[in-house]
């Protein structure tokens, strides 16, 4: 008799894990513009980490500002638009790296310093244009070649 | 219900080439060791630190004048370093120095920041490396690394150094700065590594006085080389020996 | 001579109370702590002038003490002090519990604390700092092997002194670290000078005895074991002379420092006209921390009493934490000789003498170290088997 209680408390508890866990999944929100990771979301969200720390000591102690995946380039590809239409900071859980931090439970350490914001200036650059998308498709040509 | 999948993240290698430029994402590619692709409007003249280099700094005391604070605002509007009314504890990383000469009286005026030393003691002492001196010369702390301990800023002869002492919002994505951790100029780095020049030599160039000159002391052809080679000039506490990066003429 | 027994002490209600009273300071060192992190440094007292304050004035007293408190242990084994041998299991554990009071103080009061994993595996070996992590976490594990060769049964009395011997050159560096902290400081007047390695070394010798002094008294009074009054004698002029070398050390620094004209400054502002400092200095330091206690164990009839040593103990401590404050706090109020021979003003405090005001947040924390190390003391005097039953002098070959 105590042997099958404790089976089934057994069963309830493995299944309960993914049954509440499908519920609250985060809900990754989608980014306005530009394209997917050539990489993979799967692998961003594993190996984000290691991008960062290693492009910021190339940043940090190389001077290197062209690298291409700096916090400053995820911020503004992910910036989350508020209620006001301006993109929102760390604070509200609608922040895109809330999303998943909150849900995994791991302390952010980067906006102590770091603006979570995009500045404008970054916004205004990353948005692809007309002009843009022309020379990038003939560059794509060219290699192509 | 649905376990979320769990695949094996594929790695840049598996992917091709017209998928990792089709992304956008990429602002640069390397197509053999050193030289770049430039793409999304680089500049020609961007370029990692260079050991060939030595940034300094040239202040001509006579034309700085008592009352001009340009280089000391414009720093402060560039970084987002400001007056919140605790001026104990408010980071300062450029400041107007009054000098009186006790023996005659005489007046002098002149800003003093990070004075980017060849042998900064502060460098000598961080316990974490956090406090680094780039092989352009310029000194700066890694914000990653400190662990606020503040032994640099016991360390640095000239008080260059500032502690945060209190949460910040805000910061200019070019310049990020946080509660807990030290401080100081970095000789606007981030316009520098982009061919720029750093905002307190704009705003001196803009009021008229001309006071500070900023270039590589390395390059005879540059103006600063030029100044120091020809015309007497002097670095804050000579005698300790650290070759700093800033010097000052008519002191 | 009788053999030592050790045992643990028995929990009575008196060291129940002690421990709720410590255990209620760690708790307001924790909850000082907790506020500071959340608010940022701008609610203590320090400030970009005065950057290291009382949390600091502490933890240098509690990492001084520690080393010093080994030093009965190694009177005992590298010395070879039959005296003292009784007292050896205490002087290592309470050298641990010091330490580890003092780190905590340290480490709490970084401005990013949650990266102590950080420092703990970036190193920049040019900094004394670097290595000082290095010889504090390695007194932890060369005091640990030290208690444990001289409680282990069957441990031959050579590894004993083996091991002390080692404890004891380790604890010289660890302190010789400590003061290189402040000699190494080229920026500042009041700490260039390499005398402040063999100053910190007297000041463990004499605040390490005194603290060993008033713990181990007070746990055999707490715990109702004896402690003889010949011995008490013996280690009061012990403690003496060492008060008498830390006040040659402080006499050799000031002397030097005025004779060389650059220094002139310092000196004038902490032996004069340096407010707060001047009167630590003379009053703090030199009087009840150096003049009196020499008086009172030196003297002929009254240097016997045991409440001599007692009361010379507790003025040796306040004398030391009036000489750190007075070189940790003084040295950095006065301010840096950027310009000289020049006036000097600024906005940003250069110049003038720079003030400083602790909060009570600092010394929460500051008294919460002092709580932690006595109260891992007292946890290792219940669990583990240190303390003598009995030091009464009969059983002691003096």
């Amino acid at each position: 008799m105590l042997r099958l209680l404790s089976l089934v408390l057994l069963g309830f508890a493995l299944l309960a894990g993914p049954m509440v866990a499908q519920d609250i999944y985060p809900v990754v929100p989608k980014p306005a513009f530009g394209k997917p990771h050539p990489e993979g979301n799967l692998f961003m969200r594993v190996n984000h980490m290691d991008l960062l720390i290693h492009d910021r000591d190339l940043t940090m102690r190389n001077g290197d500002r062209e690298i291409s995946y700096s916090l400053a380039e995820c911020l503004t590809c992910h910036a989350v638009e508020g209620p006001d239409a301006m993109p929102v900071s760390v604070e509200s859980d609608q922040h895109f790296c809330r999303v998943c931090h909150d849900y995994a439970a791991v302390k952010i350490d980067c906006f102590q310093c770091h603006n979570s914001k995009p500045d404008a200036a970054s916004l205004a650059r990353l948005k692809p244009d007309e002009a843009d998308a022309a020379d990038i498709a003939a560059y794509l040509k060219k290699v192509e070649e | 219900m649905k376990l979320p999948a769990l695949k094996i993240p594929k790695k840049p290698s598996e992917m091709s080439r017209r998928d990792f430029l089709q992304s956008g994402a990429a602002a640069t590619i390397v197509l053999a060791p050193g030289v770049t692709l430039m793409a999304y409007g680089a500049k020609a003249d961007a370029a990692p630190a260079d050991a060939a280099k030595r940034y300094g700094l040239l202040i001509d005391v006579n034309k700085c004048s008592k009352d001009c604070t340009a280089c000391v605002s414009a720093c402060s509007k560039e970084h987002g370093w400001q007056d919140t009314g605790h001026p104990e504890t408010d980071a300062q990383w450029i400041r107007k120095i009054d000098l009186v000469d006790k023996a005659n009286g005489h007046e002098v005026s002149l800003p003093v920041m990070c004075q980017h030393c060849e042998s900064p003691p502060c460098v000598d002492v961080c316990p974490t490396g956090a406090s680094f001196k780039r092989v352009d010369g310029i000194v700066l702390v890694d914000k990653h690394t400190c662990i606020g301990c503040r032994y640099c800023m016991m360390a640095c002869p000239y008080k260059a150094r500032s502690f945060v002492h209190e949460p910040l919002t805000d910061q200019k994505s070019y310049s990020p700065r946080g509660k807990g951790t030290v401080e100081s100029c970095t000789l606007c780095v981030h316009r520098v590594d982009k061919g720029g020049t750093p905002a307190c030599v704009e705003a001196c160039d803009a009021t008229g006085n001309g006071a500070m000159l900023f270039g590589d002391l390395n390059d005879p052809e540059s103006e600063i080389a030029k100044q120091v080679a020809t015309y007497q000039s002097t670095a804050l506490r000579a005698d300790l020996g650290l070759n700093p990066g800033v010097r000052y003429q008519n002191l | 001579m009788e053999r030592t027994i050790y045992r643990e002490i028995a929990a009575t209600r008196g060291v129940w109370q002690l421990a709720i009273l410590l255990a209620a300071f760690i708790a307001a060192a924790g909850l000082a702590v907790l506020f500071i992190e959340h608010h940022g440094h701008i609610v203590t007292g320090m400030n970009n002038q005065i950057v290291w304050g009382l949390p600091h004035v502490f933890a240098i007293f509690l990492i001084v003490a520690a080393s010093g408190a080994l030093n009965v242990a190694s009177i005992a084994s590298v010395f070879g002090k039959t005296p003292y041998k009784p007292l050896a299991r205490l002087s290592a554990l309470l050298a641990l519990a010091l330490l580890a009071g003092g780190l905590a103080v340290l480490v709490l009061d970084l401005g990013r604390p949650d990266r102590l994993i950080v420092a703990m595996t970036k190193y920049n070996f040019k900094s004394i700092f670097a290595w000082n992590i290095y010889l504090y976490t390695g007194f932890f594990g060369v005091v640990g092997v030290y208690l444990f060769v001289q409680m282990a049964r069957g441990m031959p009395p050579l590894a004993v002194k083996v091991v002390g011997t080692v404890a004891f050159l380790w604890r010289l560096a660890l302190t010789t670290g400590t003061g290189s902290i402040f000699g190494w400081l080229v920026a500042r007047t009041a700490y260039d000078a390499a005398i402040m390695a063999p100053l910190f070394i007297a000041m463990s010798f004499a605040l390490g005895l005194a603290v060993f002094i008033l713990v181990a008294t007070g746990v055999c009074k707490l715990t109702g074991r004896a402690f003889g009054e010949k011995l008490l004698n013996r280690m009061g002029r012990l403690l003496g002379i060492f008060a008498a070398v830390v006040l040659y050390f402080t006499a050799v620094q000031h002397l030097s420092n005025m004779y060389v004209a650059e220094h002139a400054g310092i000196e004038r502002f902490i032996l004069a006209d340096g407010g707060i400092y001047t009167q630590l200095f003379w009053i703090g330091q030199v009087l009840i921390g150096g003049v009196i206690p020499l008086i009172m164990i030196f003297h002929p009839t009254g240097g016997v009493k045991p409440a001599s040593t007692i009361v010379a103990s507790v003025l040796i401590l306040l004398g030391g934490l009036a000489q750190l404050y007075v070189i940790v706090i003084g040295g950095q109020a006065y301010p840096l000789e950027i310009f000289p021979g020049y006036e000097v003003s600024s906005s940003f405090f250069d110049g003038g003498i720079s003030s400083y005001a602790p909060s009570y947040l600092e010394f929460a924390l500051g008294l919460g170290g002092v709580a932690l190390a006595l109260m891992i003391t007292g946890v290792g005097l219940k669990i583990l088997r240190i303390l003598p039953l009995s030091l009464a002098d009969a059983n002691v070959d003096l």
